[in-house]
């Protein structure tokens, strides 16, 4: 499954670790992040939990940039 | 400029006005020293905290790391020294903030005028409810409604015209600025503008199939597939950042133990310290890290402008290296429908003739039969037409106005015994009977696009050095084509299997990076798409196992458009390059200036934030780079 949501960071390279951190996530298949369109793509793994999984995601991703935001 | 900013904004304004009033005035120590301190925090406390946040979080080479650091060293030495000047301290950080600030708000502005290009979605969809207009989800609106698109209006949804006529401007999706007129029973698709009149659209796909969101979906991907250079920015980020600190530690403390170990002479650790604390300043990739991926958004934006939709930053690198381009015949170089082009030996007038002629084939679904009613322009009465005989592979024989008109191929002709004058043309012959008497032949013809001979020419012109034509016509149809439109080299009577096989041995002819990309109208030709390194599909709308199977998406018919593709995808590597270079170039000098002691920590943040700024306004330009 993939889902889309809207996300707000300020740079690119911010929106390239956000991207690691949410691929790296348990229950993530791939994670794209678009600095472009301020979008993140995540496809979720088999019968993944999507609420628990973008927790994780949010979580992760304030780890590596404190200033990013994940419309859920 | 957003919230976030405007607050960065009046830190930097707070800072820089403490600053200045302490080197205007000179207060007692202690009272100085105090509002020094009171300008840092104001102007670094964040990113004093995300820096101890990230050692917590095990990230410690980041950029505001070495910030903190730097900063931090300088008062410590200011302090240890006895000179008590924290000017330096706060000034880098000071600068630090006008680059950043600087950088998200030149980042957000460009990325949202690129987003702007590409502004189709469509919000809602209007359906009559009692006399009334509704708006609704396209989400939600089921296939077969009927929504009404009013003058000014996105049409959100992919459907046929039922009532009303009216203008779009299909220029989000083609790049092409003139306006379509469009009447009752002509489709229309999703993204283009209603100008003029107020249309009834019954809907044929649902929203998440109409053209709007599959292009969406294209562009929103386009960034998960990375480009080398992109690739090779972040790899270097990642080492570059730790070297440097290891590099400045080395700096810190290797000469002094030099010179008082070898040399018998003092330590002169102050000095040191400051030039490895410099050191760590002029370390940050951020003129790199910034610049390289917005030089790619920019290219894609403005190769989407011009109607040419790239998959990723990667189609975009490999597109400018180009050096075959493998085209595609029908569809693709020449329009795909046949016209007439010609009426020979006729002893009546042409029209007659292909009246008559539209007339027998006029219960026949045949393209042919379909060009002739198109050549005939007015309406047929089919009343004058009776006992019409289909003869399968050879043609018709029918009574049209009494007459007994027969009208196929010369095989026919041979059967009813007719006398027939060969024809040199190129393309279909329909030779033409009435009343057992030869009337002449019709040429139809496939027809070539106005533009195809200049496309050619002009991708010769952008660097590419071998332009191959493919095709499953006829080896005298492919080489008259071919001819005329300056291909280098013709391959015909091709089934599609042979066409994968015929790019696979150009793919083989390729040395190095010299890439090749197969052009076609996406239909039959997926598997060659994919084959290609750079698969391109034409006049894709509509055509979703194009959409899929290519890499580069042209959104009107246009073959010019792909050396204008080439052209865009070039100007954004060299863009790509010249940053990358630049800012590189800058950094290695400042690192020696400063490990030298030659400049100072003013001057390395000076640098920095410069270099930044710079390679910023130059990704830029790969916005524009079709004009």
């Amino acid at each position: 499954m993939k889902k889309t949501y809207k996300i707000e960071v300020d740079c690119a390279n911010c929106a390239n670790l956000m991207e690691e951190a949410a691929g790296k996530t348990e229950g993530v298949e791939k994670a794209a992040v678009n600095f472009m369109t301020q979008k993140m793509t995540i496809e979720f793994a088999e019968g993944a939990d999507v609420d628990a999984v973008m927790q994780a995601v949010v979580k992760n991703c304030k780890k590596v940039e404190d200033d990013c935001e994940i419309y859920l | 400029m957003n919230k976030k900013q405007k607050k960065m904004l009046v830190r930097i304004i707070i800072a820089a006005v403490l600053l200045a009033f302490l080197n205007l005035v000179g207060l007692p120590e202690i009272p100085a020293m105090v509002l020094y301190f009171a300008a840092y925090i104001v102007i670094g406390y964040d990113i004093l905290r995300k820096a101890g946040k990230g050692i917590l979080n095990g990230r410690v080479f980041d950029e505001n790391f070495l910030m903190a650091v730097a900063t931090v060293g300088a008062i410590a030495l200011a302090f240890i020294s006895g000179s008590h000047d924290f000017n330096e301290a706060v000034l880098v950080m000071l600068f630090y903030q006008i680059g950043e600030l600087f950088q998200s708000y030149a980042v957000g502005k460009s990325r949202r005028s690129i987003s702007s290009l590409m502004d189709i979605r469509p919000d809602y969809a209007n359906i009559e409810v009692d006399g009334r207009l509704e708006q609704v989800d396209p989400d939600e609106v089921e296939t077969g409604t009927v929504i009404v698109v009013q003058p000014g209006e996105k049409v959100p949804i992919d459907g046929v015209v039922v009532d009303g006529t009216t203008t779009i401007n299909t220029s989000a999706l083609t790049g092409e600025s003139l306006p379509r007129d469009v009447g009752v029973g002509e489709e229309i698709i999703s993204g283009c503008i209603n100008l003029s009149g107020l249309i009834k659209v019954r809907t044929t796909k649902p929203f998440g199939e109409s053209t709007v969101s599959k292009i969406l979906e294209l562009v929103e991907n386009s960034g998960s597939r990375k480009s080398h250079s992109e690739q090779f920015i972040s790899r270097f980020a990642r080492v570059y950042t730790p070297i440097v600190c290891y590099a400045a530690l080395t700096l810190a403390f290797l000469p002094p133990l030099v010179r008082i170990l070898l040399m018998g002479a003092g330590g002169d650790w102050a000095v040191w310290i400051y030039r490895a604390l410099a050191f760590l300043i002029v370390s940050c990739p951020c003129a790199l890290v910034i610049s390289i991926p917005l030089s790619f958004f920019a290219g894609l934006g403005g190769a989407s402008s011009e109607g040419v939709l790239i998959k990723g930053s990667n189609y975009l690198e490999a597109l400018a290296q180009t050096k075959t381009v493998v085209f595609d015949k029908t569809g693709t170089l020449t329009q795909g429908v046949f016209e007439v082009s010609g009426v020979h030996h006729c002893p009546i007038e042409d029209e007659k003739l292909i009246e008559y002629a539209a007339l027998a084939e006029c219960a026949s679904s045949h393209p042919i039969s379909k060009s002739l009613r198109r050549a005939h322009g007015a309406e047929l009465d089919r009343s004058r037409v009776s006992d019409i005989e289909e003869i399968s592979g050879n043609g018709v024989i029918a009574k049209v106005d009494g007459h007994t008109v027969a009208a196929g191929n010369d095989r026919l002709m041979q059967k009813l015994g007719i006398g027939h004058t060969e024809c040199h043309s190129v393309g279909t012959i329909v030779h033409v009977a009435i009343d057992g008497v030869y009337s002449g032949h019709i040429v139809i013809s496939d027809i070539v696009k106005p533009n195809s001979a200049k496309a050619i020419s002009a991708l010769k012109k952008a660097g590419v050095n071998k332009t191959v034509m493919l095709t499953g016509d006829a080896k005298a149809v492919a080489d008259k084509v071919a001819s005329e439109l300056g291909v280098d080299e013709v391959h015909s009577q091709l089934l599609p299997g042979d066409k994968v096989s015929e790019v696979e041995r150009l793919l083989g002819e390729n040395t190095g990076k010299a890439k090749l990309a197969f052009v076609g109208d996406g239909i039959n030709d997926a598997p060659v798409l994919s084959r290609a390194d750079i698969g391109i599909a034409m006049g894709a709308m509509g055509s979703d196992a194009a959409i899929e199977a290519a890499d580069v998406v042209l959104m009107d018919d246009d073959p010019l458009k792909i050396s204008k593709a080439i052209k865009i995808s070039r100007k954004c590597i060299r863009i790509v390059y010249e940053n990358i270079i630049f800012a590189l170039g800058v950094k290695f000098a400042c690192l020696l200036l400063v490990a030298l002691g030659v400049a100072d920590m003013g001057a390395a943040i000076f640098a920095d934030v410069g270099v930044m700024v710079i390679a910023v306004l130059n990704a830029m330009r790969a916005l524009s780079a079709a004009h």
